[in-house]
């Protein structure tokens, strides 16, 4: 057994769950800012994101070394290498997050308009695929990642039936069009974190059964299926 | 050229010990193959039944079938006459102490009958070109002894050797195991280009030498091949749980 090599593989994965964890706080505090319309949370979100991205470099720089010492072959080499793809996915989630944070702020500064689309929803949604995602890593289960790849299509479509409700609003009542222009840009920046969740879910798929599924290359049913109960 | 490698049904015993169980492979020609698996799994046993040299232990003995290309292993054919087919590179680097460096090459041929000066002096340069070492021996290829050279030298001269007689198969069992990695990479490098003229299957204690000269990998366990496909197969996704724990490190 090699003890120095599995305590930097569990290093790396507590510290990817921590960046999970910071990701996944900065997504929930920008929904619930938008949705209260809360400049303090706006502000915990602008603050948050340099200890994501510090988390960023570390996981980085950790994943670096074992590649570099260790040579880890086979279901460990796979974990590295989803670590790393997964680690970018998260802090891409804590960009999308500022940019609905600062979104809300300049919403906050306009008077508040009814609108035709339910952001909170699809927020639900949006968080649900992050954690779900991230469970799916800290379990190393496939089938769950799987579920978030399902869930994807959904959240799409609220995408897109919310740029036709508020394009429309838009129109019919164009002094409302800084508001709705607002909650569309919201909605894309949540349908964003869904791409990123959904990259993260076929990172573990490859990482826990060796399959690349990206762009429909080969699906779940086809993989191999797993040896283990789990990956780890 | 290489020829390709077929084994059926091979098992290897030493006394009443079995050391090899109903091993079937077929290696490719002019590829590299390595094998990996921990110590006492079977591995060089297995390179050795390729040549007849595990026959050579008292009370060793072989089942099954082995052919090297159109070629049966045993059946009828003299050890002789198939060691000039498939040459064989050891751990330890063997040249004949007291030969000059142009006799340890050309020692297979002289055996064989071979009297003809001037070829010789052609298979002797270009063996040793074929194994990187002629620009660095050039100038004292009859002064020195074979002994004289350093390990890795030493190695790519049993290399040289082994090729002089134009074998269409080379083994090597752990070749670079008593080498630095200087030398280890001018070993490998070396594999790299004479798959293009031979099949090699090369037994490996390094993993990662096996991933880096091997186009496939047989992982060994207990005498029983667990696992024969593309390396990069073998190394990033196996198909059978013990070669994951062998080649994670998680046991051997």
């Amino acid at each position: 057994m090699r003890t120095r090599f599995q305590q930097q593989m569990e290093e790396l994965r507590e510290k990817l769950l921590r960046m999970g964890g910071l990701a996944e706080l900065a997504v929930d505090r920008a929904c619930q800012a938008y949705t209260e319309r809360d400049l303090t949370r706006c502000q915990l979100v602008l603050e948050n994101e340099s200890l994501i991205n510090a988390a960023e470099r570390e996981i980085d720089e950790l994943a670096f070394d074992i590649l570099a010492t260790q040579q880890p072959a086979a279901v460990d080499l796979r974990f590295i290498l989803a670590v790393t793809k997964i680690n970018a996915d998260l802090e891409r989630v804590g960009d999308q997050a500022v940019n609905i944070a600062e979104r809300v702020m300049d919403m906050i500064e306009l008077p508040a308009v009814e609108l035709p689309v339910d952001i909170p929803r699809m927020a639900t949604a949006v968080s649900a695929m992050v954690r779900r995602a991230l469970e799916s890593f800290v379990e190393g289960k496939a089938e769950l990642a799987q579920a978030v790849l399902e869930m994807d299509h959904v959240v799409d479509r609220m995408r897109d039936e919310a740029f036709i409700v508020l394009v429309r609003r838009m129109n019919e009542e164009p002094q409302v069009t800084q508001q709705a222009l607002d909650a569309l840009l919201v909605a894309r920046n949540l349908e964003r974190v869904a791409d990123h969740s959904t990259n993260i879910a076929e990172d573990v798929i490859f990482w826990v059964l060796g399959a690349d599924v990206r762009h429909h290359a080969q699906s779940v049913s086809a993989a191999p299926a797993p040896r283990s109960e789990s990956a780890h | 050229m290489g020829v390709g490698i077929t084994v059926e049904r091979l098992n290897a015993f030493y006394g009443k010990t079995q050391a090899l169980f109903d091993i079937n492979i077929s290696v490719l020609a002019n590829h590299a193959t390595a094998l990996i698996g921990p110590s006492g799994c079977g591995k060089s046993t297995f390179i050795r039944c390729l040549n007849r040299m595990h026959e050579t232990i008292p009370e060793a003995r072989v089942e099954g079938t082995v052919r090297i290309g159109d070629f049966s292993v045993y059946n009828g054919t003299s050890a002789t006459q198939l060691r000039r087919r498939v040459g064989m590179v050891f751990q330890k680097a063997n040249p004949f102490p007291t030969m000059s460096i142009y006799d340890n090459v050309a020692a297979g041929l002289k055996l064989n009958g071979f009297r003809k000066r001037k070829e010789l002096n052609e298979i002797v340069e270009r063996s040793l070109r074929s194994s990187a070492l002629f620009d660095e021996v050039k100038d004292f290829l009859h002064k020195k002894s074979g002994a004289s050279l350093s390990g890795g030298q030493q190695q790519r001269l049993c290399i040289a050797r082994a090729l002089a007689v134009q074998p269409e198969v080379l083994l090597m069992d752990e070749p670079c195991s008593a080498l630095d990695p200087i030398s280890t990479g001018k070993i490998e490098e070396l594999i790299f280009q004479l798959k293009e003229q031979y099949t090699i299957v090369i037994v490996t204690h390094n993993m990662q030498q096996a991933a880096r000269v091997a186009e496939f990998t047989g992982f060994f366990l207990l005498g029983k091949m667990i696992e024969f496909d593309k390396t990069e197969k073998v190394f990033t996704n196996p198909s059978d749980k013990r070669t994951e724990d062998y080649v994670t490190g998680r046991f051997g």
